[in-house]
């Protein structure tokens, strides 16, 4: 019975989950949004479109928007460059994937560089030319003089 | 091994170059008209701005368009707005089209802008700037002349009311309408 009850609260809480989201925060929105003027994001600027731009925000978010609801219609009025992170998809997801396809790329290319150069400087060590036997008699008297 | 893939990296930032200077088809339109070449204009079919229905760029195919890019926001729009007004009213009979193609702005404060200016000549809606990326416009204004088979013969960055782009502006034109 009570393991009966615990189930309906909690599948009840499930259910009602998004009754409760909170709505989309203006400041946050207009920390991600761009200003088509100044290029600066919505929260920093003060130009006559920002503050429409603002409005308008804040009119979605009272009528009940979602963020990415109200981000859509404004990359309609405003094209992608509204958003001050690229999308996640499309041709936008490169300047995600380039620079870390740049550093990846360039940790290999310093690996392998390094692992070259690393193998280069081994066999020098190895093959090194024996001593000219006469030049290694003098070395000898010579160190057996500081020796002695 | 090491020295194969710094250049193969090398060779891969040189194509990513010449393919972002291959791709960009706006930035060489006006480059191109600049240099006395004319280059087809991209057509283009958008939501009029002055009356309900879309607007397509062939469909004007006979006459000379000056296609403007604007946006509401931007003040040397503002300044250039009664000018090409007053040039769309003078030129009309001659086979003249001001075309003003709104973008990257709220279709109620381009509507606003264009009352405020008393715009008569046909305007349309490029929100998302799709037709200026086309273009190649990278601010506002920019302005393209076109001949009567739809070819670039000048492109001009910023206001075209300027005592000094003035006349080559009006230069153009008759060279468009004289195709």
């Amino acid at each position: 019975m009570i393991r009966a009850a615990a189930l309906a609260l909690v599948l009840g809480v499930i259910a009602t989950g998004p009754a409760y989201a909170a709505p989309p925060n203006a400041a946050d929105l207009e920390a991600e949004l761009v200003c088509p003027v100044c290029e600066t994001t919505l929260d920093q600027s003060n130009a006559p479109v920002a503050e429409r731009m603002k409005t308008f925000i804040r009119a979605r978010i009272a009528a009940g928007d979602s963020e990415q609801e109200i981000k859509d219609a404004l990359v309609v009025q405003f094209g992608s460059e509204v958003l001050a992170e690229p999308p996640g998809g499309g041709f936008g997801l490169l300047a995600w994937l380039l620079p870390i396809a740049g550093l990846v790329g360039g940790a290999i290319a310093v690996a392998l560089l390094v692992r070259a150069w690393s193998r280069k400087a081994s066999p020098a060590d190895t093959s090194a030319e024996p001593l000219d036997p006469e030049l290694e008699r003098l070395v000898d008297d010579e160190l057996a003089r500081f020796d002695g | 091994m090491g020295q194969g893939v710094a250049i193969g990296l090398v060779a891969l930032l040189f194509a990513l170059l010449a393919w972002s200077l291959l791709t960009d088809e706006g930035g060489t339109l006006a480059a191109q008209a600049n240099r006395g070449e004319r280059p087809a204009a991209p057509d283009f079919t958008l939501e009029r701005l002055d009356e309900d229905g879309d607007l397509r760029l062939s469909s004007f195919e006979g006459k000379a368009v000056v296609v403007n890019f604007w946006a509401s926001w931007c003040i040397p729009c503002k300044d250039e707005a009664p000018f090409l007004e007053e040039l769309w009213r003078d030129n009309r009979d001659r086979d003249l089209v001001v075309l003003g193609l709104d973008s990257r702005d709220f279709r109620a404060d381009a509507r606003r802008f264009a009352d405020r200016f008393g715009l008569t000549f046909p305007l349309a809606y490029d929100g998302p700037g799709d037709e200026a990326s086309s273009f190649g416009v990278t601010g506002y204004p920019e302005t393209f002349v076109l001949d009567r088979e739809g070819r670039v013969v000048a492109a001009f960055k910023g206001g075209v009311d300027g005592d000094d782009v003035r006349p080559r502006l009006l230069e153009a034109i008759d060279e468009a309408l004289a195709t």
